[in-house]
């Protein structure tokens, strides 16, 4: 009567319909670590963007004096010119005690006397319109020095580069977790329908479509999945906000800084993991039931 | 009898709910379980499928729910040719059968209730609208008391209560039914046999596939009898 009252059906697939709880369990393992991946990759992108930043809004510029003028003058001069160039924020010529205290952990200090440092200028760009390598080349020589400009955009190609490939690993990783997921998935569902093949007989002789019986599998696997997957991430989730409020916004390693908006980006794994769940049970058990499961 | 019929039949004695032409299935390639069969149900006529183990009449109930095709010869269902329905139709013609398996075929997960309104339940019916016709089939059966308790629980005959009750539910056009009284005491038994008949009289086709002749013959029906995997007597 009750049941009458409120109009609730019992699920025509039975409970557990094969292995269910291994299936809730390893799912959840894998959208925890898809949730680390997914994580790790922000996290080393927005590491990575950081550094590219800091390379891209700096160039040092190295002058050879003239004939007649000391290292330090053509520095100061080159410095002079640079800090009138568009898209220069500021230019400063290295003294030979700051070049010196840059060395002095790589060469000692008996050396330092007799070697020939480089007269450097630093030249701190704007960020939002910087001047290119070739400006600032084409400035030194307008001023008659004899200069040679890097912008950085060596480092600055690599850390990107590294960068990239660390996202499409992680983008890899992620990928190949939803494959392992699906596989888990097909093979549930083909268990479920061996295990349940007398009940999916006696739906189907009653009336019941092949997409009907299919339904039954894939909102049983879709929920499961939906429930595995917010458990992973809560326990991701949880991972990472401890990473976060332990080690600050660096995280636990300059190369992997954590937000607190990094948690956002875990809150679509449950639905992630539903839709692989859902659609890879649909179209396992449709073709189960072509092939007479 | 509490069924009435919710639609017209279309009672049409031109057309055939089921023709058989020259039939023949086998499970192994040597040995034909039907062959040559040949058998014309009217539509709302009453037939009686007699003779001994494993002359093929589970077999044939099993081509006439499309559970298996024949492998020589037609099969027509209400006027279209089944003999190599697609999957995608089989519903369709489930939907306008009611089928009592001999081995039952209940859900033992679901209740005495649940497992009587599933036909209605896969047609895409709502539990509200043929909630009193379930209770009702289930007191007509004498299972009104346990309408929420699970197969597992009832004997052998309530078990076979149930799973006519399952098959009638609908009103189908065609009622096959596999030993349907083989569980069943004889007074149980007189009274399936009259639900059947009622429901006959309301124009649904009946085959019952039985061992019990005295019944066949105290039903009045038409008696087919198989043998050998032939029908030896009363098909056309």
């Amino acid at each position: 009567m009750i049941r009458r009252l409120f109009n609730t059906r019992a699920p025509l697939l039975p409970r557990d319909a094969g292995g269910e709880a291994w299936l809730a369990g390893l799912i959840a393992v894998l959208c925890f670590l898809a949730c680390l991946a997914a994580v790790g990759a922000v996290s080393a992108d927005r590491a990575a963007q950081g550094w590219a930043r800091a390379l891209r809004s700096e160039a040092t510029v190295q002058v050879r004096p003239r004939v007649g003028e000391t290292g330090a003058e053509a520095a100061a001069r080159a410095a002079q010119t640079l800090a009138g160039v568009e898209g220069v924020d500021e230019a400063e010529a290295m003294d030979r005690k700051t070049a010196e205290a840059l060395l002095r952990p790589w060469v000692g200090d008996a050396v330092l006397p007799d070697l020939p440092i480089p007269y450097l200028v630093t030249v701190r760009l704007d960020p939002a319109a910087p001047a290119s390598a070739v400006t600032l080349g084409r400035a030194m020589a307008e001023a008659g020095l004899d200069a040679t400009v890097d912008d950085h955009s060596l480092w600055r190609g690599e850390v990107e580069r590294s960068a990239g490939l660390i996202t499409l690993l992680a983008a890899a990783a992620f990928l190949l977790t939803a494959g392992a997921a699906g596989a888990a998935v097909a093979y549930a569902t083909r268990a479920g329908m061996a295990a349940q093949s007398a009940v999916v007989d006696t739906l189907s002789l009653n009336g019941a479509s092949d997409a009907t019986i299919a339904g039954l599998f894939q909102v049983r696997y879709g929920l499961l999945a939906a429930g595995a997957g917010a458990v992973g991430a809560v326990v991701a989730m949880g991972l990472v906000g401890a990473l976060r409020f332990l080690g600050g916004a660096e995280g636990v390693t300059p190369a992997l800084p954590l937000a607190w908006g990094d948690l956002l980006i875990l809150s679509p794994c449950p639905l992630l993991a539903a839709t692989v769940a859902v659609v890879v049970a649909r179209v396992t058990a449709l073709a189960r039931l072509k092939r007479g499961h | 009898m509490p069924v009435q019929p919710r639609r017209a039949y279309q009672s049409d004695s031109a057309t055939a709910t089921v023709r058989l032409s020259g039939v023949g299935f086998g499970y192994a390639a040597a040995h034909r379980t039907l062959q040559g069969v040949n058998l014309i149900l009217p539509a709302g006529s009453f037939h009686f499928l007699t003779g001994p183990s494993g002359a093929g009449k589970s077999t044939l109930l099993k081509l006439l729910t499309l559970a298996e095709h024949p492998q020589t010869g037609t099969l027509h269902l209400f006027g279209e040719d089944a003999t190599m329905v697609p999957r995608r139709a089989l519903p369709a013609f489930r939907r306008r059968m009611g089928v009592v398996f001999q081995d039952f075929r209940l859900l033992d997960h679901l209740s005495a209730f649940d497992n009587v309104a599933l036909p209605l339940r896969l047609a895409g019916g709502k539990q509200a609208d043929h909630a009193g016709d379930v209770e009702e089939m289930l007191d007509w059966v004498g299972l009104g008391d346990r309408m929420h308790d699970r197969p597992p629980s009832f004997s052998g005959g309530e078990k076979q209560r149930l799973a006519i009750a399952r098959a009638v539910i609908t009103k189908p056009d065609l009622i096959l039914a596999d030993e349907p009284t083989g569980s069943v005491d004889a007074v149980m038994a007189e009274r399936l046999l009259k639900l059947f008949q009622s429901l006959n009289r309301l124009g649904t086709t009946v085959l019952i596939a039985s061992h019990d002749e005295a019944l066949a013959q105290r039903s009045g029906a038409n008696i087919l009898r198989l043998e050998g995997g032939q029908l030896t007597g009363g098909g056309s």
